[in-house]
């Protein structure tokens, strides 16, 4: 009988810290009346900070592990969590405005926000199947209620509805896929899967095979790859548009982390299997993705097919199999996150009549009124299209690299050209930004504090900076590989 | 001395800026003010570093100022090479250019264009500035292009008129031509070396001189005579060479102060300067030098006699300026460069006063241009009439003028070389001097003696223009009288070239003129003994009787020669080729590259097509996305199924 050795709590302390910050914000925000609501911000941003800072003085210089090899921080943790960290920060304070005026200022926001951004931060540390799912299925449960979080709007409720069945769904298919995995390998330790696959495969290849793809399937799933992207479009569509940034921002990092430790972690050895499946659901979402949102007026479900497209990209990288393929991939994820939030940020601020912006129509005329906004919004457009000088463009750039060092040139030709096609849907946006005229009468009701213009600006231009100085984060990204 | 250097081109470049696009806010006396005082600056600092070479011994100066990029080992660079040659070129340009600007302000007077107008020239100051001073070939190139665009933007100042559009469109095209043998050339040394800097390049001029070029297989050719003639093509394009000067004649539909100083005086001369700076390539191929000088003395005959046949006054001067460049080329390709730099710098002063002279009389006349309705301008225009008389006297080579001393010593280079083609260059050159003569004299006697033909309205508005522009016209025609003599000794024989231009033993035709050289007088002297000062005579004499003493001679002659003189008024019909052979062509080519290629295979299959295939399949698809919880869920069950096939089966 072994005596019990508590865990070192060292290496999940950021993750500690975070869970009271959020605790606490829950139950301060039930004593605050409603004028005071600014409060519950300061503090869910102070969390977010406390968060930032303890990951900074526990980030060990090795890798290290904990909670009996269940539990991993290390590069490539800390940089995804700083960056979640980050854009999470740019999500709240672009968010209290729109809340505001549209009635839905209140504390489980930020709280439901902050338990959301705490399984994101596990599913970047998980190293075992069990702690993977279960920060998986916190994140999830977080963002049901967030996107129903307008209970009286019927798309809300419904896009929440058919969120939570189909996530159910891939949840069950992941947590099968697991369940195989452990009945062939024994383990549910991903660092010890890898090492019994590498012997195991030999012996029963299919059984493998056959557990992968429903490992592959589950992260699909959480990125939004065709076809299982169905419920991108409607939730970004439902949900009220702070939700929307929130889910098309954060959750990719996690699930670019979730493919990470899933994948290379535990099922590096079957890179090739895997590798072949993504390469089918990365086509499709570029295709899929680029084509449809070309028939799209609503803004919100264009910006939702040009992520499906986006995740065909992030997978692009991954399935080259090589560092810099992943830290492409990397890269691709966190300025694209950078990029929705840029995008999201700026049409949040767009209410006109106490409807909220998310016709394309909506955007008549934007240049003439407001044209600080116009060029952010254009800057993130151009970003996401790949238009040098922004960050997109490199991003684009380092990915297709990647896929041509691994002699898939096919792939790369594929890529290039199905953003030719996504080039037609945002440059339609900034020409009606810039050329059409908007309606008699039609005004623009900013919602703009200082702090939030001070901000959406530096992250606009940061898409900037980033596209023209970006070696200094691609080589960070790439620390986490090598 | 690198912070004067350059500040020369930059003190241009500011005025430029600034007048050009800020010429609205400081108005018509701001710009002129602006210009006028970048371009002295330039002027005033040129003649320091000219003074610091000369007189107090500085030392060449060559280096890179600013790397533009490092690209496979090539450097790219801004850099200068500052020696005798390049400071005398940049005083001739900065000293023109200055000139050309104050006699700006007097002749473009009333133009709505006026701060463009000096906006361009600065600019243009600038981009010659750098062309001159560059020691690497991107910024000769980089050089050699902007003074293309100033002076395509120039031609056609005055946009609205149809003319000059169809005449800068012209300059930029057959420009064109010659800048792609340009590119070609450089980039056939650049093959051969590696190396765009000039220093470098002549170090490796073995490398080119062994190398061979196979451009059809069987047939190699030598690689510095194929980059020799390619660079020269370019040449011939900038500096208006047979065939590639169409261009300039049409170039005199802008101003008549561009015609001057781009048209004439600079722009035009930097193929003669950049065959000069090229000398260590060029002494290593003697079919390139021929080659050069049959163009050159082609030019220097033919485009002499059709300045006979014109009658707008500012196309004779044209003409006489193809003709003077030919001369220039002749020199170059007798290996004489220093001549051909002499003659390059003397014809620049008499060649600007000439031009600016004419404005003067352009003005006068309300810009009137046909010399049909000028004469016996004489006693109305006293200051413009010698200042003319001036120009033409050393145009045509009159013993003591600066124009005497270059000519006849190209004459006496192409008489001494023995390269092939020598014997014929020299006839042409020698009966050019003849048309020469004819052709200036007759323009005088057009237009400043015998009756006035002008109508009666014009006649009383007659006088002489204002300070701003007789002044120029003053300061350009005593060097146009003198510099010949002050300067043929240090330039020709003395070692102000010495290090800079290069020319091997055997072709060094200029020391042998030097043997017996002894003082300016005595060669002026040995030149009256000579035919060339005699046909010069001639053709004055002929020019005096036919057009002064029995005018109804050259109304027979027309009709007697009418063959002769239809080939010569349609210019030997170069410009009736080009225009059906190469323009209608190239037209041809593009109408059904256009009919066929764009509008049905790329417009129409490819873009529209594609267009259409898109928007269709996107309708089609969006179709899937129903709304229905049970269709997302079956497409999610449906991809699993397939993933699971392919992962078993696969």
């Amino acid at each position: 009988m072994n005596a019990f050795i508590p865990p070192n709590l060292m290496p999940a302390l950021p993750e500690l810290v975070l869970l009271g910050m959020a605790c606490l914000v829950l139950v301060v925000d039930l004593f605050l009346p409603q004028n005071k609501r600014g409060f519950t911000l300061l503090l869910a941003l102070a969390a977010l900070l406390a968060t930032a800072a303890t990951l900074w003085q526990v980030a060990p210089v090795e890798i290290m592990v904990s909670f009996n090899g269940s539990f991993v921080i290390d590069r490539l943790a800390v940089i995804l969590k700083l960056g979640l960290l980050l854009i999470l920060f740019l999500v709240f304070v672009y968010s209290r405005d729109f809340l505001r005026e549209f009635g839905m200022y209140r504390g489980e926001y930020y709280a439901l926000g902050l338990f959301a951004a705490l399984g994101m931060m596990i599913m970047i540390s998980a190293y075992s199947f069990l702690l993977l799912y279960l920060g998986l299925e916190l994140l999830a449960l977080s963002l049901y209620a967030m996107i129903a979080f307008r209970r009286d709007s019927a798309v809300a409720s419904e896009a929440a509805m058919k969120y939570f069945v189909l996530g159910a769904m891939a949840s069950g298919i992941l947590l099968y896929g697991m369940s195989l995995f452990y009945g062939v390998t024994g383990t549910l330790d991903l660092a010890r899967l890898s090492d019994v696959i590498r012997i195991q495969s030999v012996e029963s290849p299919v059984m493998l095979s056959f557990a992968l793809t429903f490992i592959v399937v589950g992260i699909a799933f959480k990125l939004g790859a065709v076809p299982f992207h169905m419920w991108v479009p409607d939730v970004y569509h439902g949900a009220p548009t702070s939700v929307t940034l929130f889910l098309g921002t954060a959750p990719k990092i996690a699930g670019f982390a979730m493919a990470i430790r899933l994948l290379v972690d535990g099922a590096g050895a079957l890179q090739v299997e895997w590798g072949q499946m993504f390469v089918a659901l990365a086509v499709a979402s570029l295709a899929i993705g680029n084509i449809v949102a070309i028939a799209q007026t609503n803004f919100k479900r264009m910006l939702a097919y040009s992520t499906v497209s986006h995740v065909g990209f992030i997978m692009m990288g991954l399935l080259a199999g090589t560092a810099t393929g992943y830290a492409a991939a990397m890269f691709y994820t966190l300025t694209y996150a950078l990029t929705a939030a840029a995008a999201f940020g700026v049409l949040m601020l767009l209410s006109r009549d106490g409807r909220e912006a998310s016709d394309l129509a909506d955007l008549r005329g934007l240049n003439d009124r407001h044209p600080w906004y116009a060029a952010l919004l254009a800057i993130a457009l151009f970003s996401m299209a790949g238009v040098p000088p922004t960050v997109g463009f490199y991003a684009k750039l380092v990915v297709v690299n990647a896929v041509i060092q691994v002699d898939m040139l096919w792939l790369a030709i594929v890529a290039v050209l199905f953003s030719v096609i996504g080039l037609f849907y945002y440059l339609r946006a900034v020409k009606v930004m810039y050329f059409d005229k908007p309606e008699e009468g039609q005004e623009f009701h900013l919602l703009d504090a200082l702090d939030n213009r001070l901000l959406l600006s530096a992250n606009g231009v940061s898409l900037l900076l980033l596209g023209l100085f970006p070696s200094a984060l691609m080589a960070w990204c790439l620390t986490a590989f090598v | 001395m690198q912070n004067i250097y350059l500040a020369i081109p930059l003190a241009s470049l500011f005025g430029a800026v600034i007048a050009g696009l800020f010429g609205r806010q400081i108005g018509r006396a701001g710009a002129h003010w602006v210009t006028i005082l970048g371009v002295a600056t330039s002027f005033v600092l040129s003649l320091l570093v000219l003074k610091d070479l000369l007189l107090d011994g500085g030392a060449v100066y060559n280096a890179p100022v600013y790397t533009w990029m490092v690209s496979d080992g090539i450097r790219f660079e801004v850099g200068f090479l500052i020696d005798n040659l390049t400071a005398l070129m940049m005083v001739v340009v900065t000293g023109v250019s200055l000139m050309v600007h104050i006699y700006t302000i007097g002749y473009m007077h009333d133009d709505p264009g006026y701060q463009r107008f000096f906006s361009y020239i600065s600019l243009f100051t600038f981009s010659m500035l750098m062309l001159v001073m560059a020691n690497n070939f991107m910024q000769l190139f980089f050089g050699w292009e902007a003074v293309g665009l100033v002076s395509y933007l120039l031609i056609g100042f005055w946009y609205k008129k149809e003319s000059a559009i169809y005449a800068n469109m012209k300059a930029f095209l057959v420009n064109r031509v010659g800048d792609f043998g340009f590119l070609l050339g450089i980039a056939t040394i650049l093959y051969f070396t590696g190396s765009l800097d000039y220093y470098e390049v002549f170090g490796k001029t073995a490398q080119l001189v062994d190398g061979e070029i196979e451009i059809f297989s069987g047939a190699a050719w030598s690689a510095i005579t194929v980059a020799c003639i390619l660079l020269f093509v370019g040449a011939m394009g900038k500096s208006a060479q047979v065939p590639l000067h169409v261009w300039l004649p049409d170039s005199m539909e802008g101003p008549t102060p561009i015609s001057a100083l781009i048209h004439a005086a600079t722009m035009v001369t930097a193929g003669i300067f950049m065959v000069a700076r090229m000398s260590p390539l060029f002494e290593y191929s003697e079919t390139a030098l021929s080659f050069v000088m049959v163009i050159g003395a082609t030019t220097a005959f033919f485009m002499g006699l059709i300045g006979i046949v014109q009658n707008d006054i500012k196309r004779v001067i044209a003409y006489s300026t193809l003709s003077q460049l030919g001369y220039m080329t002749v020199a170059l390709g007798a290996s004489a460069y220093s001549v051909a730099i002499f003659h390059l710098m003397t014809h620049a002063f008499f060649k600007a006063l000439l031009f600016l002279a004419a404005g003067a009389v352009i003005i006068a006349l309300h810009h009137e241009q046909d010399m049909r309705k000028m004469g016996g301008l004489k006693k109305y225009l006293p200051i413009t009439y010698w200042v003319s008389l001036i120009g033409t006297l050393a145009l045509i080579g009159f013993p003591g003028s600066s124009g005497f001393f270059s000519k006849d010593s190209i004459i006496e280079a192409v008489h001494l070389s023995e390269l092939p083609g020598a014997g014929y260059a020299y006839v042409m050159v020698l009966m050019g001097v003849f048309v020469t003569a004819f052709y200036s004299f007759r323009l005088l006697f057009l237009v400043f003696h015998g009756e006035e033909r002008m109508d009666a309205h014009a006649r009383e508005h007659l006088h002489e223009p204002g300070a701003v522009v007789w002044l120029p016209l003053v300061l350009l025609a005593i060097p146009s009288a003198i510099i010949g003599w002050l300067t043929i000794e240090p330039l020709l024989f003395g070692d102000f070239f010495k290090g800079v231009l290069f020319t091997l033993e055997q072709h060094d035709v200029v020391a042998e003129i030097g043997e017996e050289f002894t003082t300016p007088l005595a060669f002026m002297l040995h030149g009256l003994g000579g035919v060339a000062v005699w046909l010069a005579a001639a053709g004055f004499a002929l020019a005096w009787y036919i057009y002064l003493r029995n005018p109804e001679i050259a109304e027979q002659a027309k009709i007697r020669f009418a063959l002769v003189y239809r080939i010569l008024d349609q210019k030997y019909f170069f410009d009736r080729f080009n225009e059906i052979v190469f323009a209608g062509g190239a037209r041809l080519i593009g109408s059904l590259l256009w009919r066929v290629a764009d509008s049905m295979l790329i417009d129409g299959l490819i873009v529209n097509g594609s267009a259409y295939l898109v928007g269709r399949a996107s309708r089609v698809l969006r179709v899937v996305q129903t709304g229905y919880l049970n269709h997302y869920a079956f497409a999610m069950v449906a991809g699993l199924i397939l993933l699971l096939g392919w992962a078993m089966l696969g």
